[in-house]
């Protein structure tokens, strides 16, 4: 409403002046790191297309991909991952109408951004120690 | 797009500061700053400060906002009536969060100043009341009263024990309209999503045993705007000062209409 405010009363501040609770901030994530996951498809289209082209294209996108900025683009997806995947269960359990206790729901909000970064570093960690699979252009 | 600041005729200015009153023991003097607007001066919003001696009123926000018009600024503008949380007038935005003055103690504030702004997101009126109107449609939309088809019984409608319990948590609601202005996708949707407190009536009838609307109530809900607009923030149910639950009502709902769908 406020984009196109034609009241000649002013609008209450709202944004500016609220003290924000953890459920708001898992909220907004969860949207963040929606609209993130769906720029990173791109990539997994391109590493993909890349596979496909040939193998000259694949280790150019992989050099790419494994430069610094390539990886911190991967650990932001991997980390937007993590917290879609895991706050995801809490909307599950919400549908089933579990959870919706303040206690509850800041609880789970606050494990939800904890277990994320932990899996985000879990992941990296198996790929770089586990796996070796960044070895690549790195 | 939403709109994250404040439209130009609304962005608020620096006011005037009230000073302590001479002679106010420094340990008790506590700043507010307020919200203040003027609707015939033609101008911008403002902050005011108010240095108030603690010492000389009750706990709660209220007794701060009222001592400021009793002795300070008598044009200082606000609701209130019953000052003991069951009327739902005097609810604002304290310390950034919405709630009704009257509960609210002040010593449970932790920032050094008090803040008070109206309630989020809607047309100031004057300091710190906003327009509700839309608000009130919204709820009367909801037809918050028994309606029925069968032939009316001799005496009352009955209930039984378990289905009346199913009414605690919702039939408390006062209407203060904390909840409503307390959620973004109220803020940027209030004109077509319905918001909690509307939603936690609606769910209030749609559990009455003894309503028979049901799948017509139900039909207004089934809406991308009206219902499904609520993404679980759970602000509602941060700040209802009256304990409710209104991000659990209207799960609720959904669940209803998801099974009902089959």
């Amino acid at each position: 409403m406020s984009a196109n405010w034609s009241d000649p009363r002013p609008l209450s501040p709202f944004t500016s002046v609220w003290r924000w609770h953890v459920t708001m901030v898992t909220s907004i994530l969860h949207r963040a790191s929606g609209v993130a996951l769906y720029g990173g498809v791109f990539v997994i289209v391109a590493w993909l297309a890349a596979a496909a082209e040939g193998p000259k294209t694949y280790m150019k996108l992989m050099s790419v991909m494994g430069s610094i900025p390539g990886r911190a683009l991967l650990f932001a997806f991997t980390l937007a991952l993590s917290f879609h995947l895991l706050n995801g269960v809490r909307y599950l359990m919400w549908g089933k109408g579990v959870g919706y206790d303040k206690e509850t729901a800041d609880r789970t909000a606050w494990v939800v951004l904890v277990l994320s970064v932990l899996l985000t570093l879990a992941i990296w960690a198996t790929a770089y120690w586990g796996l070796n699979l960044l070895s690549v252009g790195g | 797009m939403v709109q994250l600041t404040l439209p130009k005729n609304s962005t608020i200015k620096k006011g005037k500061h009230w000073p302590a009153p001479k002679g106010a023991d420094p340990k008790n003097v506590r700043a507010f700053r307020i919200y203040r607007y003027d609707p015939d001066s033609g101008k911008n919003p403002r902050w005011d400060t108010f240095d108030l001696d603690t010492s000389q009123f009750g706990p709660m926000a209220l007794h701060a906002v009222i001592y400021i018009k009793d002795n300070v600024d008598a044009s200082l503008t606000f609701r209130r009536s019953c000052r003991e949380g069951v009327c739902g007038s005097c609810s604002m935005n304290i310390d950034g969060r919405n709630t009704i003055a009257c509960t609210k103690p002040l010593d449970e504030i932790k920032s050094k100043v008090v803040n008070i702004s109206p309630l989020p997101h809607m047309a100031v009126i004057k300091d710190l009341v906003p327009d509700l109107n839309n608000f009130y449609a919204q709820h009367a939309a909801m037809q918050p009263y028994l309606k029925t088809t069968t032939a009316a019984p001799d005496k009352e409608w009955k209930q039984s024990i378990e289905d009346r319990e199913k009414l605690d948590g919702l039939y408390e609601c006062i209407l203060c309209a904390s909840c409503s202005t307390a959620c973004p996708s109220y803020w940027w949707n209030g004109d077509k999503y319905l918001g909690p407190a509307a939603l936690l009536q609606a769910y209030r009838w749609l559990i009455d045993s003894r309503d028979e609307a049901t799948g017509e109530r139900l039909d207004e809900l089934e809406d991308p705007f009206r219902l499904y607009r609520c993404h679980t923030i759970m602000n509602c149910t941060q700040v209802c000062p009256k304990g409710l639950n209104p991000a659990k009502a209207i799960g609720e709902i959904k669940k209803m209409l998801a099974e009902r769908a089959g």
